[in-house]
Order: C-alpha cells, then structure tokens, then sequence
C-alpha cells in the first residue's frame, strides 16, 4: 500500500474573473520511505501540492489517501489530528514563533496535541542532543543562526515521529554550505524510514533525491526515478 | 492544549507585546478605578448625611409650620392660608399625647453675645431642657436648663463649646453674667464639643429658656417643634396624633408640616443612592470603551500573528485551541486591568479618606463586584470576535503572510 495516492486532483483557483488550474488531473503514488523532489518553475503548482499533501489546502474534485485512509472528506478537526500526528513541515523561512525559546518552538506541536510536560520535556532534551541544539536550548530565535534555526525547525518537524515530512525550499535561505547541512539532516531522516518530500529550485538538491516530479502547468511533466540508486524490488528480485 | 498551557501561551503572547498589552491594561484599570473611585464617592456622601441626619436624635418627629406639599396654588389659598402661628402652648398640648417622651420647642434667631469687651455673633436656640436631649447633646460643665414653666424663661443660657472658649478662655464660665441681645443672662452650663453638625454647629450655639428667645426677637411664632417617641413603633401613630391635635388647636386647618427623621432619612438615602449608581452608570462606558480598546488591540495582534496563527494550525492546531488562546489573551488583558484597576480604586478611596477623615469613602461591595465582573465580561466578549477570525484564517494564506 503506498503512503500517498493522488487520484484526478483539480484544484482550481479565481484570480479575477480566470480560472486559473494550480494542480489538473493530476494522479501520484509515493511510496512509504521514498524521497521524492518536487521540481519546475514557478507557478507550476509544487507549492499547492505540498499545501494539498499537507492537508493545509483542499482539492476542488479527485481523492487523496493518506496511509490508505480518505483524507479528503475529513472536518477540519480530523484534518487538524493528522497533521499533528502524521506530517511534519519545514518552511523556506523557518516560521519559528519569535518569543518563545529554541527548546519551546520544539516543544510547541506536542503542546499543541496536549502532551504532558514531563513526556515533552524528556523527547525535546533528546531532540536538542540530535540535533546539536543542546547549547541552544533557551535561546529566542533571533539569537540563532540561519542554520540552527532550520535545525530547530526540523527537530520541531520531527517531534511528533511524523510518517510524512514536507519540505518548501528548506534551503532557500541558507548559504549553500549551511544548506547541505540541513540536506544532509533530512537525508539522514530518510535513511531511517521517514517519507520525505521537498519542494526546490535548486537542480542539485533535487539531484540527490531519488525520485524527482518535474511540474508544469499544475500537471506531472515527468516522473523519474534515480537510475543510479538501486532499486528495492530489483534487490529482492 | 491544556489549559495550563495555553495560559502560558497567551501569557507569552501578551508579555511579548509590551507597548500594547500596558496600554489595554491602562485603559480596563482606569475603568475599573472609575467605578471604585465615584461610587466610594458617591456612597460616602450618602453614608455621611445619614449619619449626619442620624445625629440629630433618634426616633425624631418635627413640626413645622406652614402646609408643604399637595393642593397647588389657588388664589382663594392666597387670601386665607396665611399659616397660623406654631406657640409654645401647641408645643405644650403635645407632651400628653400617647408615645410621646419628650417634646422641646424651638425657636431660632440670631444675636450678639457679650462678655468682658469681647463681642460675637450668635445663633440663639430659645428651647427647653428637653431640647437636649432630645438632639443627643451631653453637658460637658455645670447643668442644663431649668426644668420650670414653658412661659417663664429665667435669665439663664447654657452656651457651646466654641462659644465659652472664645469669650472665657481659660477662666472659668459658668456662674458668669453675659450680655445676649438686651439681656443679662446667667451661665449655667457649656455643652460638650460635637464637632461640625447638619444644619447649626452647636459649637457656636446659645441655648436659651423658649420664652426668653421669643421676647428677645419680639415674635410669638416657633421655629420647630421637636418630639421625640418612645419607639420607632410609635412614631407613625405620635405623628398622626400630633397633626389631628394641631389641626384642632387651629380651627381645623392643617396648616403645619410634621415630618419624621425616618422619612426624611429615606428620602436622603434613596437620593444619593440613586446619586451612586447614576455615577457607576457613568463609570460602566469607560468600561465599555476600555473592552472596545481590548477588542481592538486583540483584532490587531490577530493581524500582526496571522503567520504565527497559520503555523499553528500547520502543526495541527484545531479551531478550538487558536480561539481558547486568543480568548484567554483576552481575558487575561481585562482581568490584569481590572486587578491593578481595583486597587488603584482602593487606592484612591484610601487617599480621600486621609484628606477628609470625616467623609466615609468606602466603595460599595455591590459596586466592585459589578465593576470587576463587567470588566471581566466585556474583556471577554469583545475578545470573541477577534478570536473567531483568528480561527477561521485561512492556514495557506496565513503561512504565506509571514
């Protein structure tokens, strides 16, 4: 079963008196542990995709399963469940909340979800070791680094031990060496069997992804798989 | 959320505003204060005039002359309602009815008082000995006015306290010979410091014999008749007796007043009591307006957050949980207003009590709680619009706002 299957997605939007198709008929399967990229101009449609894989935005026809299940048809309540517990996102431009403390963003979707402080406290002390944010802990935001505050807001992604990690332009601020850092970060989660997808300009970043979506027009321009990363079925084939 | 988060949370939000949360605060607290202060006000100025109105004797019947009140003018009135003197044998013909303990004659007028070249003006009080007490006064030195015939009048006075340390000083008065008026009349008895009183300040009084005061001003008329009952039971059944006993006396007309302290007492309180809440009414707008401002303040930090509001419904925030933190935002901007507001309300009252020790500034209890539930409850409900919207943002165009 895969985790993601898109189904004749429309999503249409008014732009004065034109319809403009952000995403049309488009169908997409990704697998659970894949690392797709999502690629093409802007105004493709990759960020409404990343918003509509995100629950954050709703399709005008076609279904979305998340993990087998319709997420489509879900009240807001439900779609506000799955995201807490099911999807973890990282923005181009970090969306940390500026008063409260690295350790507190962290912390904030499992206070959000109602997670008892002494459980919160145990899983962000060990998510601040991962994430070498230790010596960071009480310090606002505006006292971080670029690159440590994309660190924050990954740890923030992860806290919650999502299925899903969606990603727009994580490196799009960054300097290209603090850039690969955060890459190399969200690869390493990958590797451990998280879903990851992100959405980039850059050719290089998408490169390193083993399953790259090229968008045009809010269609699927091309589907390609990394020849050079071994193919599980090939291997147990 | 819990809830002990999501206090925190609005606790943040709010600390993290400085300039905007002092303002919203200032604003409920100087309502809040309004409310304390101007119904302490109001309530003292009631309180004190009862407590003036009680000084004045208890279970208390006056008698004035001349009809107040119904009937209108009618120019046949004109020609015949010429009131009819009060005298000192109406005063007398009182003393037998039922329930009546005391009654004193009043007659009113001033003079000037002389004793050793030292010369003053007076108010002179023609009474009896049961003029004293009848209005609660106590004799500090020597005695009270002789107990003798209402028609006689001997040459005696007791003066007040005011009076005696002014023309004596340190010498001793009574037995001393002043001058009042025409008359050489002797000093039997100071009364005892009372302070500043409704009406006379007894202080600066000269009690004469009743006889005596109307020879003196040459006139046969009463200023008042006092009657005091011999309960608070009696006093509706001394009131209507007198007034029959009266109006037979003057040929059957009803032309003179009897009012009771109660009546006057309720229509004093019932006055300023209105007085109080017409001023908390006034007080409650600038609660009004101080919600609006915690409205407006909160509709504001709903813009300034929108992309703080889209990432938490990204991380899975429900409607409910962004509405609960803006409303506690809210309700804690007015109840933080209301605290600080009430005490600078007590604080206030405080102060008023210190420069006018004798006006009793108390807020009422039903006002502070009115004030600071209203505070509460406007916060409250004007922070329920802002808290919807912040709800209903849109996550994908409120991330985008960032």
């Amino acid at each position: 079963m895969s985790l993601i299957e898109l189904s004749g997605i429309e999503r249409r939007f008014l732009l004065g008196d034109t319809t403009v198709h952000a995403l049309a008929g488009l169908n997409l399967q990704i697998n659970a542990g894949e690392y797709v990229a999502v690629m093409g101009p802007s105004g493709s449609g990759k960020s409404t995709l990343l918003n509509l894989l995100g629950l954050l935005d709703r399709p005008n026809e076609g279904t979305y399963k998340l993990e087998g299940r319709d997420v489509t048809t879900l009240s807001p309540d439900e779609q506000a469940t799955v995201r807490s517990t099911r999807i973890g996102f990282v923005f181009q431009s970090f969306h940390l909340v500026p008063r409260l403390t690295a350790a507190e963003n962290i912390a904030l979707p499992m206070t959000l979800a109602g997670t008892p402080a002494t459980e919160r406290n145990r899983r962000v002390a060990q998510a601040l070791k991962d994430f070498g944010l230790d010596q960071r802990a009480d310090h606002k935001p505006d006292q971080l680094s670029g690159g440590q505050r994309q660190r924050v807001a990954i740890a923030r992604a992860t806290i919650m031990q999502p299925a899903l990690i969606l990603a727009d332009e994580p490196t799009g601020n960054l300097d290209r060496h603090t850039g690969d850092e955060v890459v190399n970060l969200l690869e390493a989660l990958n590797a451990k069997g998280v879903t990851l997808i992100v959405v980039t300009h850059d050719q290089g970043m998408g490169a390193r992804a083993r399953r790259q979506l090229i968008m045009e027009d809010g269609r699927l321009k091309a589907d390609l798989q990394q020849a050079t990363m071994p193919n599980l079925a090939q291997i147990s084939g | 959320m819990r809830l002990t988060d999501t206090l925190r949370f609005a606790r943040d939000a709010a600390t993290g505003y400085p300039m905007r949360t002092t303002l919203s605060v200032l604003a409920m607290s100087i309502g809040v204060a309004a409310v304390v202060i101007l119904t302490a006000l109001g309530d003292g100025a009631r309180r004190y005039v009862v407590a003036q109105f009680s000084s004045l004797g208890t279970n208390l019947i006056i008698v004035l002359p001349g009809r107040s009140g119904t009937g209108g003018f009618n120019p046949a009135n004109a020609i015949t309602s010429t009131p009819r003197d009060l005298t000192i044998d109406d005063a007398g013909s009182l003393r037998r009815l039922p329930g009546v303990r005391r009654v004193a004659p009043l007659a009113v007028g001033t003079s000037e008082i002389n004793f050793g070249g030292k010369l003053r003006e007076v108010m002179v009080a023609g009474s009896t000995a049961e003029f004293i007490p009848i209005r609660n006064f106590e004799i500090a030195q020597g005695q009270s006015l002789p107990e003798e015939d209402w028609n006689r009048g001997s040459s005696v006075t007791v003066i007040g306290a005011k009076i005696r340390e002014e023309m004596f000083g340190n010498n001793p008065a009574i037995g001393q010979l002043v001058r009042v008026g025409d008359r050489r009349l002797r000093v039997i008895g100071v009364l005892k410091s009372t302070g500043q009183g409704l009406g006379m300040n007894t202080d600066e009084l000269v009690i004469v014999p009743v006889s005596l005061a109307q020879a003196m001003f040459n006139s046969n008329t009463l200023f008042r008749i006092m009657i005091e009952a011999n309960s608070r039971d009696a006093i509706p059944g001394v009131k209507d007796q007198a007034m029959d006993t009266l109006k037979q006396r003057h040929r059957g007309e009803e032309d003179v007043t009897v009012i009771t302290q109660d009546a006057v007492l309720a229509t004093f309180d019932k006055l300023l009591g209105a007085l109080t809440l017409a001023v908390a009414g006034i007080a409650a707008i600038s609660l009004a307006v101080a919600g609006i401002l915690v409205m407006n303040v909160m509709l504001v930090a709903v813009t300034q957050r929108t992309g703080e509001i889209g990432l938490l419904k990204a991380l899975g925030a429900t409607a409910r949980t962004i509405r609960l933190a803006f409303l506690a935002e809210a309700a804690m901007l007015s109840a933080v207003g209301a605290l600080v507001g009430y005490l600078l309300g007590q604080l206030g009252a405080f102060a008023l009590r210190q420069f006018f020790p004798v006006f009793p500034a108390y807020p009422p209890d039903w006002a502070v709680i009115a004030g600071l539930s209203t505070a509460l409850a406007t916060g409250l409900i004007f922070g329920v619009m802002p808290a919807r919207r912040a709800a209903r943002l849109d996550p994908v165009q409120a991330l985008m706002k960032h």
